[in-house]
């Protein structure tokens, strides 16, 4: 082979062009449900504050957005361009799931992100909220068709495969592949979290600087509360997800639990460095039973080792593994900020608690940082196939693109990417810093109920 | 029975011509982005197209996702054949994408971004042409496979058509922008239009008269027999059009220009597709040999005939609410506290 490998930086760039682009949608997702909840407090209350929150998210929104849709377009060609044996073999399954995400998602969102961003003055205000909230299920049905796309590579059925191609047999089974119920859970509910705690984020760091507080505790208590009822629901359908995994995908299971022998009573490395080359880890600090209770929720419960997956069928180990407790790591650091969060709340003591707010800012990354993690353990998990047990990888590459045009690309990805990320985050903490503005009537001092709390009774002291 | 494969093939073209005339004008719009003449009237110009850009290039990926559905034989062999062009295209589109966001939040560096929305502008037209071209003068394939080098698609009629469609997209947005716009800016527009629309006419002549000569098969399909009577409609309408276009503009007549121009891609990408047809990657593989599965085939259309009248509907919703000259400071700056 010549020293650089089209296969090896296919999947390069594939992984780093897709990685780059789930971070937009991660945060759009669940921030135009978000909006939609300003929006309808708005149109309910008529209280400024609502409207300064939503003009203010919408900036944020729209940033993102714009750049989920230019390194989404890239996608869609890379399939070609990079994976065209993929693209001849799958196309018939996968490319119908893309085209409705087209037909029903990508026209629907951007006919009326216009109108979401420049109608204030064209259309009325119900119209307008119409708007946002086809807008926020446009990116929801996004995702549904994309990860249906995706399980269905993860754990394939109802298509046979005909002369050298697929056909499908059934559609209802390929769309409701047995991950796919889980891993839309979890990724849409993976985006609701990261929007939270970016909204959550933000709003502590405007009332640490005083920048305006009296709107940035309302957007705080809100994303507060939600990520105490979203980060325990996450780690339910994560176990969930991964006993689904289990059942289907073994191979990756004994890899992010980084267990090389089939056996019951397994233990939970907390720490290891995985040696696939001598099938074992080294360093490992155990908690006893845990994986098996964790798995099969009983302490003799068997786990799958690798020991059952031929070497050449095995995914590499140590990304998986630690991508995955990275993953799990924030899991519990979002539920431990919802319980501080309502800890503080019982106290009364939400806005004013200093480290809380200093917490919810360090953690603004977090579910991006989680996002990834969380794709990286299961397409790496996933390995060495792009359809689970039919399709290698090696097997997916366009036969004539050669290694050097893929090298060029990926580091025209690195520089381009490179630079529009530090240009996005300029521009994004531009308008975090200007921040939602004061109030032109000071509606917090003249009805103090509006500063409550949900629960009557407790009421966030005003300065 | 239909033929799932030619109503596929219909899809295809029509999305792609959806494609090249809605985003063509914002695209065209950026290409003449620099010799516009003061930056309020690049205020202007930008806030034209804003609302709408987003949707408009959504029909690019139906145009790629739809080749993928229907035909996901001709979807791999084309895209590792143009690879080059399309991953220019794309990094282009990355960076007129983004202009739309980071120009508007700029205060000293809205000249960057002037710069990264034309170029950005520039060359993925000139990319889009040149895949035109270069799928016209044919691809070489061996079974279901690409079978030539990463450069084939590097010809004199590709970079032909190449500059044909920059002007062309430039004709496209100078006549949007006479449509959307008043004053000091429409009058450079309107002269904008004469220059490009020349250029345009010099272009799709030329490269009239290069496609029967790339292949017999062409040659034969236009002056075979009596096909020259039948198909002698297409070049005359499209010189009427082209007298219209020129005497509209000179006419001061605000949205007939742009009509004009609309009805010039149409009749071109006609011309092409009498030229091709019944390939979808020339010289060899039909659309009757690279087409998907019945299962795959009939589940698209399904979704295209109940999704896509609702698309077109709610599209044309979205362009009636920003309907009118578009000014300097609309748009984004209706924004609060800037």
């Amino acid at each position: 082979m010549p020293p650089m490998d089209a296969e090896i930086l296919a999947r390069l760039q594939f992984a780093f062009t897709v990685a780059f682009h789930i971070l937009f949608p991660t945060l759009t997702i669940g921030l135009a449900a978000i909006l939609v909840f300003f929006e309808a407090r708005h149109l309910r209350s008529g209280e400024e504050v609502w409207i300064r929150l939503y003009k203010f998210w919408v900036k944020i929104f729209a940033l993102s957005f714009g750049m989920g849709v230019v390194s989404g377009i890239v996608l869609s060609y890379q399939f070609g361009t990079n994976w065209s044996e993929w693209s001849r073999i799958t196309g018939p399954v996968l490319g119908p799931l893309i085209g409705f995400e087209v037909l029903t998602a990508f026209f629907l969102e951007a006919g009326f992100l216009g109108i979401m961003l420049f109608g204030w003055d064209k259309v009325g205000p119900r119209l307008h909220f119409l708007a946002t909230c086809l807008v926020a299920v446009g990116t929801v049905i996004s995702a549904f068709w994309i990860l249906a796309a995706n399980s269905w590579m993860q754990t394939p059925q109802g298509a046979s495969f005909v002369d050298g191609h697929f056909v499908v047999d059934d559609w209802l089974a390929v769309i409701f592949n047995p991950s796919f119920p889980w891993r839309f859970l979890h990724m849409t509910n993976a985006s609701f979290l990261t929007a939270a705690t970016v909204v959550a984020g933000v709003s502590a760091y405007h009332l640490l600087a005083q920048n305006n507080p009296e709107v940035a505790k309302r957007s705080f208590s809100v994303a507060m509360w939600a990520v105490l009822f979203l980060a325990p629901l996450q780690i339910v359908i994560g176990d969930f997800h991964g006993l689904n995994t289990l059942k289907h995908q073994p191979a990756k299971i004994a890899a992010m639990e980084g267990n090389w022998v089939t056996r019951s009573h397994a233990p939970f490395h907390l720490f290891a460095i995985p040696d696939q080359n001598a099938q074992t880890n080294h360093l490992s600090i155990e908690i006893p039973y845990a994986a098996s209770l964790i798995l099969t929720h009983d302490p003799a419960g068997v786990v799958p080792g690798l020991d059952e997956i031929p070497l050449e069928d095995q995914p590499p180990v140590g990304i998986v593994f630690w991508a995955f407790r990275v993953m799990i790591t924030l899991g519990f650091l979002f539920f431990a900020l919802g319980l501080w969060g309502a800890w503080a709340r019982w106290r009364g003591r939400l806005a004013e608690d200093r480290h809380l707010a200093r917490f919810a800012v360090v953690m603004i990354p977090a579910g991006f940082v989680a996002t990834v993690s969380g794709w990286i353990v299961t397409e790496v998990g996933r390995q060495p196939w792009t359809v689970y047990g039919v399709l290698r990888t090696a097997d997916s590459v366009s036969p004539t693109v050669t290694g050097s045009s893929v090298a060029t690309t990926l580091v025209l990805f690195l520089i381009v990417y490179g630079g529009l990320f530090g240009a996005y985050l300029y521009y994004l903490l531009k308008i975090i810093r200007q921040g939602p503005g004061a109030l032109t009537v000071r509606e917090t001092d003249e009805r103090p109920e509006a500063i409550r709390g949900a629960r009557p009774g407790l009421v966030v002291p005003s300065e | 029975m239909t033929d799932i494969a030619f109503i596929s093939a219909g899809v295809i073209g029509f999305a792609i011509l959806m494609y090249v005339v809605l985003d063509g004008f914002d695209l065209g719009v950026g290409i003449l982005f620099p010799f516009a003449p003061d930056e309020t009237s690049r205020n202007t110009m930008i806030n034209s197209v804003a609302p709408v850009w987003d949707g408009n290039e959504t029909w690019l990926v139906l145009g790629g996702g739809g080749l993928l559905v229907f035909f996901p034989t001709a979807y791999s062999i084309a895209l590792p054949a143009f690879y080059i062009p399309v991953m220019a295209m794309l990094f282009a589109l990355i960076f007129r994408g983004v202009t739309f966001e980071f120009r508007h939040q700029a205060h000293t560096s809205t000249e960057l971004w002037n710069r990264s929305f034309f170029w950005g502008s520039v060359v993925a037209a000139f990319a889009q042409g040149v895949l035109l071209g270069a799928l016209v003068q044919g691809v070489h394939v061996e079974g279901v496979r690409y079978a030539g080098g990463m450069f084939d698609w590097l010809t004199p009629f590709s970079i032909l058509t190449g500059l044909g469609v920059v002007a062309g997209y430039g004709l496209l947005g100078a006549t949007w922008l006479v449509y959307k716009t008043e004053g000091k800016t429409q009058a450079w527009a309107r002269n904008a239009a004469v220059v490009l629309g020349g250029g345009t006419l010099v272009a799709m002549a030329a490269v009239s008269v290069m496609t029967p000569m790339l292949r017999p098969m062409i040659a034969e399909r236009w002056f075979g027999g009596l096909n020259i009577l039948y198909l002698a409609p297409v070049p005359l309408i499209t010189g009427a059009v082209f007298i219209t276009l020129f005497w509209s503009i000179l006419g001061k007549r605000e949205l007939l220009p742009f009509l004009c121009t609309i009805g010039l891609f149409m009749l071109g990408f006609f011309g092409i597709a009498i030229s091709l047809y019944p390939n979808i990657v020339p010289p060899s593989l039909t659309i009757w040999e690279a087409v998907a599965p019945r299962s795959s085939v009939m589940f698209g259309l399904v979704g295209v005939a109940v999704v896509l009248p609702m698309v077109l509907i709610y599209t044309v919703y979205a362009y009636s609410v920003f309907h009118g000259k578009a000014s300097a400071e609309g748009g984004y700056a209706h924004h609060e506290h800037e």
